[in-house]
């Protein structure tokens, strides 16, 4: 551990999972937590709800609690026509919650942290809405790049500026989620570092000065908690805001 | 009259019992942490807001002018077009009460 500087970043590096096997077909430690998600939702949902009770316990009842939140997200964003992308948003939400929070477990690789996997989510999802908005409007989708009642003259400023920020929109909502997530780790690791640099320092009277370092780490564990929790649900709601305006137009 | 009296003494003391415990939460303090992640997530929106566009604007018209081989006309063009849409953003996102 070198005490003289702080390599924040070498925590989100790539190694290799799952041993000679998963090194032969390039299996990441970034694709171990993903699957390592898909199998904790598969599992949490079959466990809350194969007994599923009337009356629900305190487990059953979160689950199905995480269901409704997203459910009502979705009915108030998109109407009762946006019911059928429920399946799609509730999923993109808890894999991402669940990887989010799996990434705060020291040891546990973020898979939110990178670029590549938050933008190909939001590549997929701006490629879904473009291609409903066509479907649901044919080419009257294109209207969405005209403002309501601005005049003529105006359109040829306003259609550029209504097509760069359509067009911005896979990039902000790929970058909110990696951001938020990396920043996160990147200042856990250099408080942390602090400590080290401190008792290198310092020496034994360093120890003690190193539990202020350590306290603020704490408090932002709480921090990055509800930091994940609300980057997943704010990329469900960019997700239904975006369907929305595919399927109603505004 | 000594019946209500109990029941108020119970009441405080279920009270500070319940605070003691913690289940009352100690709001302060968690709306402290709450507001630190909201105020987070809303610093990273705007930010993201403003210069995703930009950036976006400058690529495009960079990329047109090597096309069309025209450069640097449509990257000046371009660029206050994508500080526009940046502005919008802000503005749109500043009009949802930073809900998302």
């Amino acid at each position: 551990m070198a005490s003289s500087s702080i390599d924040a970043l070498g925590q989100f590096n790539l190694t290799t999972g799952l041993g000679p096997l998963g090194a032969a077909v390039g299996f990441t430690n970034s694709n171990e937590m993903m699957l390592a998600a898909a199998i904790i939702i598969v599992a949490l949902f079959s466990l809350a709800l194969n007994t599923a009770a009337i009356i629900p316990g305190r487990f059953q009842a979160a689950i199905e609690m995480s269901y409704e939140v997203i459910r009502d997200m979705c009915d108030e964003t998109m109407g009762v026509e946006g019911r059928k992308f429920f399946p799609l948003i509730f999923l993109l939400f808890s894999f991402i919650l669940v990887g989010n929070l799996l990434g705060l477990v020291p040891y546990f690789f973020p898979f939110t942290s990178h670029i590549a996997v938050t933008a190909a989510l939001a590549i997929f999802v701006f490629l879904l809405s473009t291609g409903v908005g066509f479907y649901t409007h044919g080419f009257g989708y294109l209207r969405l790049f005209v403002p309501e009642g601005a005049p003529i003259f105006l359109l040829p400023f306003l259609i550029p500026i209504e097509l760069l920020s359509y067009l911005s929109r896979p990039l902000s909502h790929s970058v909110r989620l990696f951001a938020n997530i990396t920043a996160g780790h990147v200042l856990w690791e250099v408080i942390a570092g602090f400590m080290f640099m401190i008792t290198a320092g310092l020496g034994t009277a360093g120890i003690l000065v190193a539990v202020l370092p350590l306290g603020m780490n704490v408090v932002f564990t709480g921090l990055e908690v509800f930091v994940a929790v609300i980057q997943a649900y704010v990329f469900a709601i960019l997700t239904c805001i975006y369907l929305k305006d595919a399927i109603h137009l505004h | 009259m000594n019946d209500s009296r109990d029941k108020d003494s119970f009441e405080q003391r279920l009270a500070a019992a319940r605070e003691k415990a913690g289940l009352d939460g100690t709001p302060e303090r968690s709306s402290s942490v709450a507001d630190a992640g909201g105020a987070a997530t809303l610093a990273t929106r705007v930010i993201v807001e403003l210069t995703i566009p930009i950036v976006l604007a400058g690529l495009l018209g960079w990329w047109l002018d090597r096309v069309f081989h025209c450069a640097p006309w449509l990257l000046i063009v371009s660029v206050p077009f994508g500080m526009a849409a940046g502005i919008k953003g802000v503005l749109r996102s500043a009009a949802a009460g930073g809900k998302t």
